[in-house]
C-alpha cells in the first residue's frame, strides 16, 4: 500500500502541473455517438439549436464524438463526460450501468420505442449489376464470394450483422449447430475485419475490396446515393434484424454538470416530426409510425425479427456470442485452422 | 597518391556499371518507399484544386485540431528540451553510481508501443482507474482532455533531445566549463556562454526530432483522446475522423499540411547537420 | 577514481540530476510500474491464459515475423542506400539524403493512409501487383510494407556515419594485398559496419514491433491472420477487458526491454571496436 500511496502522491504532483480547466457551461452538451450517425447529428444539432432558442434559451453548443460503438461506451465508462449517448446497440448503453453505474436500470423505458428514436436494419450491398448473383444470406456462405463486415468484438454494427445472419440461419436450418456452421462459412469469406463500421464501408467502397458488404441500411443508402452513384446496388434479404440504436441521458454526468434539462430536451426532440423527417433524410427508419407510413416506398418491406424474440435480449446475446469464449471466438479459431 | 598503380585505384572503387546499378537500385527503392507515398498525399490533397484544399484546412474543426497540436508542441517540446539538457549535463559532467542504468532507461520510451503508453494512462487516470475517483472528486480531467494528450505525447517524445545531447556533451568533456569557472564566471553564465554555444546544433537537432514526433503521435493519443470534435482531436486524429467521414480530399489536405511540416523538418535537419559539419571542419 | 562520486568544480549536479530523475520517474517509471502493478491484481493463471490464448500468440507471431522481415529488408536496402550516399556522387544526392528521414518525420496515420492508397488493388502500385495475383493491402505483405517503411531511417542513419568514417587506406591495403573488390567488401568493410548495422536493425525491429498507426490502415485486422499485437491490445481495451489488455501490454514491455538490452550491448560492442 505504501508504494501505491507514494505513487498517488507522485501522480498528484504531475497532474497539478497540467490540470485543465473545465468550466463547463450549463449550455453545452457532449453527445457521444457511433460511426454512421455523423451526418445526421450534424444537421440535428442545428435543428435542436433553433428549437431551444425558440423556447427562450440561449443557443446551446453540442459537441460531438464519433467512433466504434463499443469503444465509445468504453470512453464514457473511463470518464469521457458525455451528457447523452446515442450508440449502436442497447448492450453498449447498458454497459454504462453495468461497469460504472452511470445510468439507472430502467434507462431503456424512459423514452418511447425502447429509447430508439430511429431504427434501421441490415441489408446487403453489392457492386453494380450484382456480378456474384447475391440474393439472400445463403449466398454469402458460398465459396468464392468475398464478404466485408467489421469485427463484432469492437463494432456495434457488426454485431447486428452477425445476429441478422444467425437469425436467418436459425429460421432456415432450424438448429444452433447449423447456424454456427452457416455463420462460420460467412466469416470464412471475410478478407478484412475492420474495427468499425466506417472503416468497413471505406474498405468496400473506396478500396473496392469484396463482393458484398453487410451494412446498416442507412450506410448502404449513403453509399448508393452519395459515395458512388450507380456503382452499387442494395440487395434486400428475405429476413433481417430490426436494429434499434438507443439513446440515453448519462445521469451521473448531467447531474454533476447541471445539464439535465438541456439533455432531456435534446433527446426528446429526436422524436419531434422535424427530427423524424431528418432521420429519414439520412436513411434511418423513423420510430413514429405515422411518419414511417409516409415513407413506405422509400424503405423496402421485409420480415424483421428483434433481438428479444430470437436471442432473448442483448445481455444473453452478448454472452453467448461475443464474450470471450463465446460462439464468435469459436468461429475465429475454427477459421484459423 | 598519383603514383599508386591504376589497379589499386580500380580495386577500391566499383566498375561504373556496378556503381550505377547500385545507385539505380537504391534510388528505385527510395522512390517506391519514400517518394510515392509523399506523391499520393500531395496528389490527394490538391486533386480537387487549391480552393477545396484551403476550405478543408480552414474548416473550424481542422483549425481547432491545428491549434491543439500547436498547444501540445509549445508545452511538450520545451519541457523535453529542458529535461534533455539537464540530464545530459548531469551525465556528461559528473561521475555517479547508476549512470549507465540511467542512460539505458532514457531510451526505453522509444521502444514502448504507443498503444501501451495510452493504456497505461487510462489505467491510472481513467474514471475506473486508480486515481480516477480522486480526480473526479476534485473536478480534474486528465484522460479525454488536453492534459492526457500532453502527457502521452511527452512520454513518447521523452528521449529525443537527451539522446542527441548526451554523447555530444560526453565527447566535449568539461575542460572549457572548468576554465570558465576558474576565470570567475558563475555556473549559469558558464552554461550560457560556454556550454550552450557548443551544444546548440545538437540541441536544435534534438528539438527538431522531438517536434516532428510530437506533432505526429497517433496511437497513444487515439487511446486517451475521446475524439471530441473541435476539442480533443489533434491533427493526426482529425485526419482519421475525416477519413471515416468519407471526406478523403479533406483528409489528404490536412495530411498534406503535416507532410509539409515533415518536409520542413527534414530540410531544417539537413541544414543543422550541414552547419554542424562545417563547424567541425573549421575546428 | 575509487569513489563512486567524483568531486567536480562544476555546479548544478544536484539540481540537474534531481530534476532528471524526478521527471523520468513521474512521467515514465511510475506509470510503467503502474502497469506491472495492475497486472499483479490478476492471478498467475489468468495472466497466463490472457497472454497465451491462440489468437494472442498468432498476433505475436505476425508482429515479430513482419518486424523481422521488415528490418531485414531495411538491413539490405538501408545499407545499400547508406553506401550509395557515402561513396558515390550523383545529381540530387543531398535531396535523397534528406528524404531518408521522411518516415521518421511523417505522422504514422498519414503514412498508413498513403500506403493503403498506394497498395490497395486499385492503387497506383497495388493494381499492377494485383495483375500478378499479389495482394498487398489487407494481407501480411501490407503489414511488412508498413513496418519496412517506418524502420528505414534507423538502419541508414546508423550505418551511414560508420561508412563515412571508414578509412579508405584499409581498403587500399586489402586491395594491394591482392584481395578482390568483393573480398575487400566482405572481409574488411562489412565487419567494420556490422555493429552499426545490427544496432540499426535492432532499432528498426523494436520500433516495428510496437507500431500501430501506420499498420492499422493497411492490415486486414483479421484475427489469427493479419491482426498485430498492438491492435489486439486496443481491441481488448475497447471490450472493457483491461486485464487482458494490460497483460499483453506487459509482454510487449518485456519484449521492448529485452530489445533495448540487445541494442545497448550492440552499441557497447561497437564502441569497443571503434
Amino acid at each position: 500500500m505504501s508504494i501505491l500511496s507514494r505513487l498517488q502522491q507522485a501522480t498528484l504532483a504531475l497532474t497539478f502541473t497540467s490540470v485543465s480547466f473545465i468550466a463547463l457551461a450549463e449550455n453545452t452538451l457532449l453527445n457521444v455517438s457511433y460511426d454512421p450517425t455523423r451526418e445526421f447529428y450534424r444537421e440535428y444539432n442545428q435543428l435542436f439549436s433553433q428549437y431551444w432558442q425558440k423556447q427562450g434559451h440561449e443557443a446551446p453548443t453540442v459537441r460531438q464524438s464519433h467512433g466504434g460503438s463499443g469503444s465509445q461506451a468504453r470512453s464514457v465508462i473511463d470518464g469521457l463526460e458525455a451528457d447523452v449517448v446515442t450508440l449502436a446497440l442497447a448492450y453498449d448503453v447498458d454497459a454504462l450501468r453495468q461497469k460504472a453505474d452511470l445510468i439507472p436500470e430502467n434507462w431503456q423505458s424512459r423514452l418511447p420505442h425502447n429509447s430508439s428514436p430511429y431504427t434501421s436494419t441490415i441489408v446487403l450491398l453489392v457492386r453494380k449489376g450484382n456480378p456474384k448473383n447475391i440474393h439472400d444470406w445463403n449466398d454469402l456462405a458460398r465459396k468464392g464470394v468475398e464478404v466485408i463486415t467489421p469485427n463484432p468484438k469492437t463494432s456495434g454494427g457488426a454485431r447486428w450483422n452477425y445476429l441478422a445472419a444467425w437469425g436467418y440461419a436459425l429460421k432456415q436450418y432450424g438448429s444452433e449447430e447449423k447456424a454456427l456452421e452457416f455463420v462460420t462459412q460467412i466469416y470464412k469469406n471475410v478478407p478484412v475485419l475492420d474495427s468499425g463500421a466506417r472503416g468497413a464501408t471505406n474498405t468496400f467502397v473506396q478500396r473496392q475490396i469484396g463482393d458484398v458488404f453487410i451494412a446498416w441500411e442507412n450506410e448502404a443508402f449513403l453509399a448508393v446515393e452519395q459515395l458512388g452513384k450507380g456503382e452499387f446496388e442494395i440487395i434486400v434479404p428475405s429476413v433481417s434484424i430490426l436494429a434499434e440504436p438507443p439513446v440515453a441521458i448519462v445521469d451521473k454526468n448531467v447531474d454533476r454538470k447541471g445539464t439535465r434539462k438541456l439533455a432531456e430536451a435534446y433527446l426528446a426532440q429526436l422524436y419531434s416530426d422535424e427530427a423524424q423527417h431528418l432521420a429519414v433524410k439520412h436513411f434511418y427508419r423513423p420510430a413514429n409510425p405515422t411518419i414511417s407510413n409516409q415513407y413506405k416506398d422509400k424503405f423496402p418491406q421485409l420480415t424483421l425479427f428483434t433481438i428479444d424474440d430470437v436471442f432473448g435480449g442483448w445481455n444473453k446475446a452478448q454472452q453467448t456470442h461475443f464474450n470471450d469464449g463465446g460462439y464468435f471466438d469459436a468461429i475465429l479459431s475454427k477459421i484459423s485452422k | 597518391m598519383n603514383t599508386l598503380s591504376p589497379t589499386t585505384d580500380h580495386a577500391i572503387t566499383e566498375a561504373p556499371w556496378i556503381k550505377w546499378s547500385l545507385i539505380g537500385l537504391a534510388l528505385s527503392f527510395l522512390a517506391l518507399f519514400l517518394v510515392l507515398p509523399l506523391a499520393v498525399v500531395l496528389y490527394g490533397a490538391f486533386e480537387a484544386g487549391i480552393n477545396v484544399w484551403w476550405q478543408a484546412i480552414t474548416d473550424p474543426d481542422a483549425l481547432a485540431a491545428i491549434r491543439l497540436t500547436l498547444l501540445v508542441l509549445i508545452i511538450v517540446v520545451p519541457t523535453n528540451a529542458i529535461f534533455g539538457v539537464a540530464i545530459a549535463w548531469a551525465i556528461a559532467k559528473f561521475e555517479f553510481r547508476g549512470k549507465t542504468l540511467l542512460i539505458s532507461i532514457i531510451d526505453m520510451p522509444f521502444a514502448i508501443s504507443p498503444v501501451v503508453v495510452g493504456l497505461i494512462f487510462v489505467i491510472l487516470f481513467g474514471a475506473q482507474g486508480w486515481f480516477g475517483p480522486w480526480l473526479a472528486a476534485h473536478d480534474l480531467k486528465v484522460i479525454f482532455a488536453v492534459p492526457g494528450i500532453i502527457i502521452v505525447i511527452m512520454f513518447g517524445t521523452l528521449p529525443f533531445v537527451a539522446r542527441e545531447l548526451i554523447p555530444l556533451m560526453q565527447q566535449q568533456g568539461k575542460d572549457e566549463e572548468e576554465a570558465s569557472l576558474t576565470l570567475g564566471a558563475n555556473g549559469l553564465k558558464t552554461f550560457w556562454y560556454v556550454t550552450l554555444p557548443n551544444i546548440k546544433w545538437g540541441l536544435l537537432y534534438g528539438v527538431i526530432l522531438c517536434n516532428a514526433r510530437a506533432m505526429g503521435e497517433f496511437g497513444a493519443v487515439a487511446v486517451v483522446s475521446g475524439r471530441i470534435r473541435g476539442e480533443t482531436n489533434t491533427m493526426p486524429l482529425h485526419i482519421e475522423v475525416l477519413y471515416n467521414e468519407y471526406m478523403f480530399t479533406a483528409a489528404f489536405a490536412v495530411s498534406s499540411l503535416l507532410t509539409g511540416l515533415a518536409l520542413v523538418t527534414i530540410v531544417l535537419k539537413s541544414m543543422v547537420e550541414w552547419k554542424d559539419e562545417r563547424k567541425h571542419k573549421t575546428h | 577514481m575509487g569513489k563512486a562520486v567524483m568531486k567536480s568544480v562544476l555546479p548544478g549536479f544536484g539540481i540537474t540530476l534531481g530534476f532528471s530523475v524526478l521527471y523520468l520517474s513521474l512521467l515514465f517509471l511510475l506509470p510503467v510500474a503502474g502497469l506491472f502493478l495492475f497486472t499483479l491484481q490478476m492471478s498467475w493463471a489468468d495472466f497466463w491464459v490472457a497472454i497465451s490464448h491462440p489468437q494472442v500468440v498468432a498476433s505475436y507471431k505476425l508482429s515479430f515475423a513482419a518486424s523481422f522481415i521488415g528490418a531485414t529488408i531495411n538491413a539490405v536496402f538501408g545499407t545499400l542506400v547508406a553506401w550509395v550516399l557515402v561513396r558515390y556522387q550523383f545529381l540530387g544526392k543531398k535531396v535523397v539524403d534528406a528524404l531518408v528521414d521522411l518516415p521518421f518525420a511523417l505522422p504514422t496515420a498519414v503514412a498508413g493512409i498513403a500506403l493503403v492508397t498506394l497498395y490497395s488493388t486499385t492503387g497506383w502500385v497495388g493494381q499492377y501487383l494485383y495483375l500478378w495475383g499479389i495482394k498487398v493491402a489487407y494481407s501480411e505483405i501490407g503489414v511488412v510494407i508498413a513496418l519496412t517503411y517506418i524502420g528505414l531511417p534507423f538502419v541508414v542513419r546508423t550505418v551511414q556515419p560508420v561508412l563515412a568514417d571508414f578509412s579508405k587506406e584499409l581498403e587500399e591495403a586489402s586491395a594491394s594485398l591482392g584481395a578482390s573488390r568483393f573480398t575487400t567488401i566482405r572481409r574488411v568493410i562489412l565487419p567494420a559496419v556490422l555493429p552499426a548495422l545490427l544496432t540499426g536493425y535492432a532499432l528498426a525491429f523494436a520500433k516495428a514491433v510496437g507500431e500501430y498507426g501506420s499498420v492499422i490502415f493497411i492490415s486486414g485486422n483479421l484475427p489469427y491472420r493479419t491482426e498485430i499485437t498492438p491492435l489486439l491490445i486496443v481491441s481488448k481495451a475497447e471490450q472493457y477487458d483491461y486485464n487482458g489488455a494490460a497483460a499483453i501490454g506487459v509482454v510487449m514491455l518485456a519484449a521492448a526491454f529485452i530489445l533495448l538490452l540487445i541494442i545497448n550491448s550492440l552499441q557497447w560492442w561497437a564502441s569497443k571496436r571503434g
